[in-house]
């Protein structure tokens, strides 16, 4: 009787533990800290998988001094019709492999307005939400983004995350991923003296 | 119980006794303390300050550098998964030398927790025609696919099973933890895992010095000893921080994914809802936390 009576108490004072120690741990969980270096990010998609947190982007990868685009553009005289390109984008025109045979600049790129690109819909964006852009074909590939499939995230895996766009991987211009050249394998066992 | 108090117990007692005495008797004091500690999983608060306190001094001795040793324990509300994309790998081995780099595994001899497995697409996953040495100039290869492996944290873990004095077990997170100090070196654990993902410590890990990352779990990546086994801890002295896994940080293609598998919201919980997903080896009964997909 006196054991059992021991042993009640101690299961249930190990409980209160329990319950102490998980009230603790989920006070702090819900007490997250942000770091103020990271970009604030006002543009991320609705996701619900996303709501309770900060997310922040790297900017996008423009070559040294290319943007802003009106820097050059403003003086020209927009040209809707499609030609070989000269100039700062004879790289891109040789370099350019995204479905080339029925699509060019201004699929993405607006006429009148450089700095901005252009949704099918005549919408134009900024460069800093080009996955909307991308997402406008590869839909299913922008809904893996957005919940954290496709693509990337670094930083915390319960806290703030940092995304990176499409653009930061694949170069819209020759989206297919590039091969690389890979870390040096294991030594073989029969090499171990 | 009945107390035995017979001559033939006494006697018993003396010789073990005894031949504790001339055992440790060659050693120093520091080395008797250590050989009496108890196991990681009984000390208590204190017990465990006290032991990291000492182990701080002997890396500071042995690396002339300061550690910093966490023992940082689960929080109850979490159970970690891993997803690692088959469609996205491309087998270019960065995760294997971050990894090696972030968990102060031995450069000669070479250790490394993960290893990247080439397969032929035309056979599927096919162990026995796997290719760990490949090596051209750029990667993927034509006609090949790539699967890196390393401990799956098994939700019924063989080499805990095995393990005759109980220095390896599943911690609440789900992580399969060692403890190094505890651990014998019999190796049946390396023997009973059928994913390879546990290594043996054959000669004293060989780190540069400024390559040694200071900033420790007790369970994790702290600097080993000659004569023990280790394996991938889903970098607990960082996900214990709430941090990714340092492979999922440098994955240059994105195909690792980490998270809580508790947590409806997480990206592994997507992933096994959502994509088509295997484990290695399912018919073992393993239950591994570590799942395969397609993304594509």
């Amino acid at each position: 009787m006196n054991a059992t009576s021991y042993s009640l108490i101690k299961v249930i004072m190990m409980a209160g533990f329990v319950v102490f120690f998980t009230r603790c741990t989920g006070d702090n969980a819900s007490t997250e800290q942000t770091n103020p270096e990271w970009i604030q990010n006002e543009f991320m998609p609705d996701s619900n998988n996303i709501k309770h947190q900060d997310i922040a982007v790297k900017p996008p990868p423009f070559s040294e001094g290319i943007f802003p685009c009106s820097e050059c553009h403003a003086e020209m005289v927009p040209n809707p019709h499609r030609r070989k390109l000269e100039y700062m984008h004879v790289k891109i025109d040789s370099m350019f492999d995204h479905d080339s045979k029925n699509r060019w600049c201004l699929d993405c790129h607006d006429l009148n307005n450089r700095d901005s690109l252009r949704l099918a819909s005549g919408k134009l964006i900024g460069f800093n939400e080009s996955q909307k852009l991308c997402g406008q074909c590869h839909g299913d590939k922008y809904r893996d983004w957005k919940v954290g499939v496709h693509g990337k995230r670094t930083g915390y895996w319960k806290g703030p995350k940092e995304y990176l766009l499409c653009v930061h991987c694949h170069n819209p211009h020759s989206p297919k991923f590039k091969p690389l050249a890979p870390m040096p394998p294991p030594v073989r066992q029969e090499d171990i003296h | 119980m009945k107390k035995n108090n017979s001559r033939r117990s006494f006697l018993k007692n003396l010789s073990v006794a005894t031949f504790s005495t001339l055992a440790l008797a060659g050693c120093d004091m520091r080395a008797i303390d250590e050989f009496l500690t108890k196991n990681f999983r009984v000390l208590s608060k204190k017990e465990k300050e006290d032991l990291i306190h000492k182990l701080k001094i002997s890396y500071r001795k042995k690396y002339g550098k300061e550690f910093q040793i966490s023992d940082k324990p689960a929080t109850g509300g979490e159970l970690f998964g891993y997803a690692l994309d088959l469609s996205r790998c491309i087998g270019c081995r960065r995760c294997v030398y971050a990894c090696v780099e972030e968990n102060n595994q031995s450069r000669d001899p070479q250790v490394q927790w993960i290893q990247v497995l080439q397969m032929e697409k035309v056979r599927g996953i096919d162990f026995a025609h796997a290719n760990v040495y490949y090596n051209p100039e750029k990667v993927p290869e034509e006609g090949h696919f790539y699967i890196p492996i390393a401990c799956q944290q098994c939700e019924n873990p063989p080499c805990v099973k095995v393990c005759p004095v109980k220095a390896t077990w599943k911690a609440p997170d789900g992580i399969v933890v060692i403890d190094y100090n505890w651990c014998i070196g019999c190796r049946y654990c390396m023997a009973a895992c059928p994913y390879g993902a546990r290594h043996f410590n054959w000669a004293e890990p060989g780190i540069p010095e400024e390559k040694l990352n200071t900033d420790t779990h007790y369970l994790g990546n702290r600097p080993r000893i000659k004569g023990v086994v280790e394996k991938c801890t889903f970098c607990i002295q960082r996900v214990r921080e709430n941090l990714y896994p340092v492979c999922v940080e440098i994955c240059p293609v994105g195909a690792r994914k980490f998270g809580n598998l508790l947590d409806e919201e997480s990206e592994v919980r997507y992933i096994i809802e959502n994509k088509r997903v295997l484990v290695l080896k399912e018919e073992l009964n393993t239950q591994p936390k570590f799942f395969y997909f397609f993304g594509v």
